[in-house]
């Protein structure tokens, strides 16, 4: 049976090129990098490389970037460690109303410990509005978090413009670009940031690596204490061939960037195109500000979990906002904050595409998804 | 409970559970049915539909003849909907009020625990298909003090339990 992979929103598979590239630090180059022998130094050389590799793809300087495990923990410790440094500054943390459970869970943590988190609202496309990221700024305020764009319904937020209304009040500004690095150009500059998470499994490199940005001058307590890695903010030994990998994958995105958006985009649009021509169907998020690889629709009448398993039975990976399909039994929370109430985001599908994708897949997918929302909707009490 | 080697869907359900939501048995509607039981709650994402056709059998028992279901719900909703179906086609009404939600998780193979509910639901379903039969047929043979009063009761908490969802998803509605 055909195998056809549209989830490149939830991974991606290492590219070979990458692969290639991190080869030689698994068992030839495989020293510690903090040893100080030449082994160890060789190791630490190649790192430094990578490092400045990626700075330079966001326009920051080598030692604003400190490597992680994954956006997960970047989020954590953009979060987390903004706030424990300047918790005599201020209390008050502003995210928006969609952001990923990681940065979600931090601020709940946070919320504990004492802290007044803000969720901005998004309008029916998920966009957030600067004027409202502006009216909830007070003098309390230590550190806003919006997303760059959305991992589920693909929006693009405008973080130029909320990264300025931080700037001009004194507030730190944090992206989580885990879906945006290596589709869109960041300049880390020109739109304002202070901070700025990215991940390497998005992009066609390894699990293992995510980086965190932080500009000169922003003190963070750091989560993990031990060795003094990354300028003592992240102790761990380093995992040299994870972000040999990261930074190639980055390399490769940069050059390929714009033709591959334009690409997808096509792709995207036609898949769009077809799916809405099946009878109520809509589409989640800005129908043009949105990632080029990204598109997420709900059917009226039926349950997404049931759609991506008959999906996954014709060889067609994709995922759903569904609450019966996340562990927590809740609707995703990004599709009720649209405006989306729970039975219609029980309903939704994400097909995310990626540098592998064929026209072809995007045919078969087109040929087999009417006849299974059919199929599905005649088995619901609810078809018209 | 779960057979995770005979796993398809990568652990989440068993082949049987997969098998049963690929190719459900006895979904529709029953134009007249004689007892419709509506359970689930649509905010929570699942909601099924049972219907009955009650038909005497050669030794004069109430026998459910025909079963069908509507569900709106994920794949263990589909699966259990469908099995309860089979389990209790051709039974007695007395014989089909036995069936408890273990039945119906033995009979797919088992359940993730998350969807242990599922089928809960489907018990439900079947139990309120039933009420309503009763409520309907007040001279139905089957309706012993025993079976209407058991049936009362198990009425009684599947409406507790919805006003209780109910309640929760209040903001809503």
């Amino acid at each position: 049976m055909k195998r056809i992979y549209l989830d490149y929103a939830a991974t991606t598979p290492v590219d070979k090129r990458v692969l290639s590239a991190m080869a030689p630090y698994f068992s030839k180059e495989f020293a510690n990098s903090m040893s100080l022998h030449s082994f160890g130094q060789k190791a630490k050389l190649v790192l430094e490389e990578s490092r400045e590799a990626i700075a330079s793809l966001i326009g920051a300087d080598a030692n604003e970037i400190i490597f992680t495990s994954s956006a997960t923990e970047s989020n954590n410790l953009a979060l987390k460690g903004v706030a424990l440094a300047d918790k005599n500054k201020g209390n008050h943390i502003i995210i928006s109303s969609i952001e990923h459970p990681c940065v979600v869970e931090s601020a709940k943590w946070l919320e504990k410990q004492g802290f007044k988190i803000t969720k901005v609202k998004v309008d029916k496309y998920g966009t957030v509005n600067p004027k409202d990221v502006e009216d909830a700024i007070n003098e309390k305020t230590i550190l806003v978090s919006i997303m760059h764009a959305s991992n589920e319904i693909g929006t693009i937020e405008p973080i130029e413009e909320i990264g300025k209304i931080c700037r001009k009040k004194g507030v730190y500004f944090h992206t989580d670009a885990s879906q945006s690095f290596g589709k869109i150009l960041i300049n880390v500059e020109k739109m304002n940031i202070d901070l700025l998470t990215a991940s390497s499994h998005k992009i066609y490199g390894p699990k293992g690596a995510g980086l965190l940005y932080i500009r000169k001058g922003i003190k963070i307590e750091p989560i993990l204490h031990g060795g003094g890695q990354e300028n003592g903010l992240r102790g761990s030994t380093v995992n040299v061939p994870a972000i040999v990998g990261f930074a190639k994958a980055a390399e490769i995105c940069k050059s390929e960037m714009e033709k591959e958006n334009k690409r997808l985009v096509k792709l995207r649009d036609k898949l769009i195109k077809g799916v809405l021509k099946i009878k109520d169907s809509h589409l989640n998020g800005h129908p043009k500000n949105r990632l080029c690889n990204n598109a997420n629709f709900w059917f009226s009448f039926i349950e997404g979990e049931s759609l991506i398993i008959q999906l996954d039975l014709e060889g067609i990976a994709v995922s759903t906002g569904s609450a019966c399909s996340s562990f927590k039994l809740e609707p995703s929370h990004v599709l009720l904050a649209t405006g989306l109430r729970p039975e219609q985001a029980h309903g939704s599908l994400r097909v995310s595409l990626g540098r592998f994708t064929k026209e072809d897949d995007i045919n078969y997918l087109l040929k087999v998804l009417p006849k299974i929302v059919k199929k599905i909707r005649s088995i619901s009490p609810f078809k018209k | 409970m779960e057979k995770t080697n005979n796993n398809i869907c990568g652990g989440l359900y068993t082949k049987k559970v997969i098998e049963t939501f690929k190719n459900p048995h006895n979904y529709g509607k029953i134009k007249n049915a004689d007892g419709i039981g509506k359970v689930g709650n649509i905010i929570c994402g699942d909601v099924m539909h049972l219907y009955i056709k009650i038909a005497k059998n050669k030794k004069g028992e109430e026998v459910i003849k025909d079963i069908k279901f509507e569900t709106f719900g994920c794949v263990a909703a589909i699966s259990t909907s469908s099995i309860i179906t089979d389990l209790v086609k051709g039974k007695t009404i007395k014989e089909a009020l036995k069936v408890t939600k273990d039945n119906v998780i033995t009979s797919l193979g088992g359940l993730p625990k998350i969807k242990y509910h599922c089928s809960v639901l489907a018990v439900d379903a079947l139990t309120e298909a039933i009420y309503d039969y009763f409520k309907k047929n007040k001279s139905a043979s089957s309706g012993t003090k025993e079976i209407l009063d058991d049936l009362q009761k198990r009425h009684d908490t599947i409406q507790k339990s919805k006003e209780i969802i109910e309640k929760r998803y209040k903001k809503w509605t």
